[in-house]
C-alpha cells in the first residue's frame, strides 16, 4: 500500500510542476439544455456549452479527450471534444440514456436506458452499439468494480442493485434494496458497493463477493422530515476513509466514516442536491444544486463548504479532470 | 478426478434446484364497474379501459421485478355488466384463489363485495372510490384505499388557494348526492386551512343532452348569468363530480374569475401531463402499452397493484397473509412518482399521497403546499386524521 502510495506520489510529481488546481469541471443542466464549464483555479464559468435536451449523466472519456453527456430526451449521448468544447459526435445510445459508465480501458460504454429496462453496451472506439442487457424497470445507478470484472446496474422500480458479468454480460446476482436506487458506488478496494435509495431513504452497503446487504446507513436531521431526505449521489475518497452522500431535497450533503458506517456531520448546501465529483487532488468535491442552480464546493479536509458556482438552470451531474 | 465429479455432482444438483423451483405465482383480481363516465368534454372521455390498464402495465413492472426473484403476476379481470351482483364477482374470484382484488366500484358496491368475501380472507384494494365514509365509518380491515378521498382532494386545492392568496370562494353545487360529498369536503376545507365561502349556489341537474349541435351560444348566454351578482369573491369553486355545468364555467364567469375544483384547477391523484420524479419514464410505458395517456383512475390501479408487488419482493414470498401484514406494517411504502414514499394510514388503511393540481394542459402545483405542517407526516395534512377519524378496524 506505502509502495503504491510512494509511486502515486512520484508519478503525480513526475506529472508537472503543481499548480494542482488546473482543473476543469463540467457540470450537465436539465433543465437549460447546456453544459457549463467550471475553472476551479478561479471558481467561475469559462464556457456554456448548448447541448441536446434534458443532459443528465456526465463523463470525462478515460483519454480526457472528450465529455460524454447523456441527453435523454433526444436518445442519445453526445460527445464534448474537450479541445474546442463543443459537440463533437453523439453515440447509439438507446433510449431515454440516463447514466453511463466505461471499463477501465475506456473501450466500452454501459448505459442505463431508463425507459427500455435495458442496459447498452457501447463500443467507443467504433462509436457503435454491440449490446444489451435485460435489467429491471428503469435502470439507472451505474458502477464497475475496481477489477472490472462485475458491472453495476441499479433499476428504480425493481429496486435492485443487478451484479452483470462483464465478460459475459449474464446476471449473476440480484441484491435487494430499499425503494428507487439511484447511484451505486464503489469503495476503491472493492471490498464493499454504496446503493442510494432515494425514496426509501438508505444507502445499503453491499458485500460485493456475498452479493448481500451488510449494513443500511440511514440520516436524520433535526427538524426535517424522514420523507424529505432523499439519498442520490455517493462519492468515496480514494482512500476510502469518508464517504459523501448527497440527500436531495434535504439540501445537505451526508459526511460518513466509510469504516464504520456512521454519519458524522451534515452540510448544508444548495437546494436538491444531486450528484457529485472530487477534484482530481482529492481536495475539493463539487456538489450540484438542482433547484438553486449552482455547484457547492466542498473542501474535503476542512469538511467546509467554501465556495457557491452559480452555473445554468437544474444541474444535474458533474465530471472533473485535469485541464 | 474426484473433485471433478463431486464438482459435476454439485453442479447437476444445482441445475435440479433451480429446474425445480416453480415460480411463486400471485394472481390479482380486478373488479370493474359497469359503464363507463359520461363527460362534458369530448377529450376527457375515459377510454373502454381507463383503470385496468394502468393495472396491466404494473402487473408488467412487477413480472420484470419477479423474473429476478422467480415470482409471476398475473390479472384476473372481471368487467361487470349492468346490474351485475358485485359481491357475487368476488366471490368467483375468491373460488380461484385469489387473495387480492383491484375493485374500481362505487361505494355500495365495494362494500358488499368487501363484506362478502371477509371471511376468505381476501383483501379489496380500492382504486377509484373517493367517498370519505369507506374510510371513516363504513371503514373495513379487509379494504386498503388507494384513491384519494374528497377530503385529501379538496384540503389540497385549499392549500393552494390561501398559499395562493385567493380565500374568498364562490362555490357552486350540483344537485348530485356525490356533489354535495365533495361540497361538504370543500366546505371542511376552507373552514380548516382559513378560507371563506362568500356564498354557495346550487346548480340543477335538469338533464338533456351533454352534447348539441348549438351548445355553445346557449352555454355563452346561461353562465354569466348563473354566476351574476355574487359578493366579492377571488374564486370559484366548483363540486360537480357528474360533470353537469362546472367545465361550462371557465372563461363564462359574470367576474373575470379563476374557476377551480370540478373545472378548471383541478385535486386530482395523477395527470398526463405529470412530470417530475421521473414520472415521464411511467408516461412514457404507459402511453407505449396503451397507446393513450394515463389517467387518474390508471395510476391508482397501478399503484395498487405494484403495492402487493413491492410486498413480495420484501416478504420474497406469495403468501397472502406475509404480503398484508408487511403491506401494513411500519417498513412499507411503494414508490409512486410523487417526490416521497406513499405509505398506510394504520388507522383507516389509506394510502397517504401528495395531490397534483392540475388544469387539465400542466400540472400548476403540488400538494401539500410549503408551511403547512404536521407531526408526524405532512401527508396527513390532506384529509382526515388520526385525532378525528370515525374508523374502528376490526
Amino acid at each position: 500500500m506505502w509502495v503504491r502510495c510512494l509511486a502515486f506520489a512520484i508519478a503525480l510529481w513526475l506529472a508537472g510542476p503543481l499548480p494542482a488546481r488546473a482543473f476543469i469541471a463540467y457540470v450537465s443542466n436539465e433543465k437549460g439544455n447546456t453544459v457549463s464549464v467550471i475553472d476551479t483555479d478561479k471558481w467561475t464559468v469559462t464556457k456554456t456549452i448548448k447541448v441536446g435536451q434534458r443532459p443528465r449523466g456526465i463523463e470525462f472519456t478515460v483519454d480526457g479527450k472528450f465529455v460524454l453527456v447523456a441527453v435523454g430526451d433526444d436518445d442519445t449521448i453526445q460527445m464534448i471534444d474537450t479541445a474546442t468544447q463543443e459537440v463533437a459526435d453523439t453515440l447509439p445510445s438507446g433510449p431515454d440514456p440516463e447514466l453511463f459508465i466505461q471499463d477501465k480501458a475506456g473501450k466500452i460504454l454501459y448505459v442505463a436506458n431508463e425507459n427500455d429496462n435495458t442496459v447498452t453496451l457501447i463500443d467507443l472506439e467504433k462509436r457503435t452499439r454491440i449490446g444489451d442487457v435485460q435489467v429491471g424497470v428503469e435502470p439507472e445507478g451505474m458502477a464497475i468494480s475496481p477489477d472490472g470484472k462485475l458491472l453495476i446496474n441499479t433499476s428504480e422500480t425493481t429496486n435492485m442493485a443487478h451484479f452483470i458479468d462483464t465478460q459475459t454480460h449474464q446476471i449473476v446476482a440480484n441484491v435487494l434494496v430499499d425503494s428507487r436506487p439511484r447511484f451505486a458506488e464503489f469503495k476503491r478496494d472493492g471490498s464493499e458497493l454504496w446503493v442510494s435509495s432515494e425514496i426509501g431513504g438508505t444507502v445499503s452497503v453491499i458485500d460485493p463477493a456475498k452479493h448481500v446487504v451488510t449494513k443500511k446507513i440511514t440520516f436524520e436531521i433535526p427538524g426535517l422530515r424522514k420523507e424529505a431526505i432523499q439519498p442520490v449521489g455517493i462519492s468515496i475518497t480514494p482512500d476510502g476513509k469518508i464517504a459523501f452522500v448527497a440527500l436531495g431535497p434535504a439540501n445537505r450533503v451526508a459526511v460518513i466514516d466509510a469504516a464504520t458506517h456512521q454519519v458524522e456531520k451534515y452540510l448544508l448546501v444548495g437546494q436538491r442536491v444531486w450528484h457529485m465529483a472530487f477534484t482530481p487532488d482529492g481536495k475539493y468535491l463539487l456538489v450540484t444544486n438542482g433547484l438553486s442552480n449552482d455547484v457547492s464546493v466542498i473542501d474535503v479536509a476542512a469538511l467546509k463548504v467554501i465556495k457557491t458556482v452559480q452555473v445554468g438552470e437544474l444541474p444535474w451531474g458533474i465530471t472533473i479532470a485535469k485541464q | 478426478m474426484i473433485r471433478l465429479l463431486v464438482g459435476l455432482v454439485a453442479l447437476i444438483a444445482l441445475a435440479t434446484s433451480a429446474l425445480a423451483a416453480d415460480p411463486v405465482e400471485v394472481g390479482i383480481g380486478y373488479l370493474r364497474r359497469a359503464g363507463i363516465k359520461q363527460t362534458l368534454s369530448l377529450v376527457e372521455q375515459p377510454a373502454e379501459n381507463d383503470g385496468v390498464a394502468g393495472a396491466r402495465l404494473a402487473i408488467e413492472d412487477n413480472n420484470t421485478t419477479g423474473k429476478f426473484l422467480n415470482q409471476h403476476f398475473t390479472l384476473q379481470e372481471v368487467h361487470l355488466k349492468q346490474g351485475e351482483d358485485a359481491s357475487k364477482a368476488a366471490l368467483a374470484l375468491a373460488d380461484r384463489n385469489i387473495g387480492f382484488i383491484i375493485a374500481d366500484l362505487p361505494a355500495d358496491a365495494l362494500l358488499k363485495a368487501a363484506d362478502a368475501i371477509r371471511d376468505r380472507g381476501v383483501v379489496l384494494l380500492n382504486a377509484a372510490a373517493t367517498d370519505d365514509r369507506l374510510r371513516e365509518e363504513d371503514c373495513r380491515a379487509n379494504v386498503i384505499h388507494v384513491a384519494p378521498t374528497r377530503s385529501m382532494l379538496a384540503d389540497a386545492l385549499a392549500q393552494y388557494l390561501v398559499w395562493k392568496q385567493w380565500k374568498r370562494w364562490l362555490m357552486v353545487v350540483g344537485s348530485h348526492p356525490e356533489d354535495k360529498l365533495y361540497a361538504d369536503a370543500i366546505r371542511r376545507a376552507a373552514a380548516r386551512f382559513g378560507a371563506k365561502i362568500v356564498q354557495e349556489r346550487v346548480f340543477e341537474d335538469t338533464g338533456g343532452a351533454r352534447r348539441t349541435d348549438s351548445g355553445v351560444s346557449l352555454i355563452q348566454r346561461q353562465m354569466p348569468v348563473f354566476t351574476q351578482q355574487a359578493p366579492a369573491y377571488d374564486v370559484l369553486v366548483a363540486a360537480d363530480e357528474n360533470e353537469v355545468f362546472a367545465p361550462y364555467l371557465p372563461f363564462r364567469t359574470w367576474d373575470p374569475r379563476p374557476v377551480a375544483g370540478s373545472a378548471g384547477l383541478e385535486p386530482k391523484s395523477w395527470d398526463a401531463a405529470h412530470d417530475q420524479w421521473g414520472a415521464v419514464q411511467i408516461q412514457n410505458r404507459f402511453v407505449k402499452l396503451n397507446s393513450r395517456h394515463m389517467t387518474a383512475v390508471d395510476m391508482q390501479a397501478w399503484t395498487a397493484v405494484r403495492m402487493i408487488g413491492e410486498a413480495a419482493s420484501h416478504v420474497n414470498s406469495g403468501d397472502r397473509k406475509a404480503l398484508l401484514d408487511f403491506i401494513k406494517g411500519p417498513d412499507f411504502s411503494v414508490a409512486a412518482f410523487k417526490g416521497q414514499g406513499l405509505s398506510l394510514r394504520s388507522w383507516n388503511l389509506q394510502l397517504r399521497q401528495p395531490i397534483l393540481l392540475a388544469d387539465g394542459r400542466m400540472v400548476v402545483s403540488v400538494s401539500p403546499q410549503q408551511g403547512f405542517l404536521h407531526q408526524v407526516s405532512e401527508l396527513d395534512t390532506l384529509g382526515v386524521d388520526r385525532p378525528e377519524t370515525k374508523c374502528k378496524l376490526h
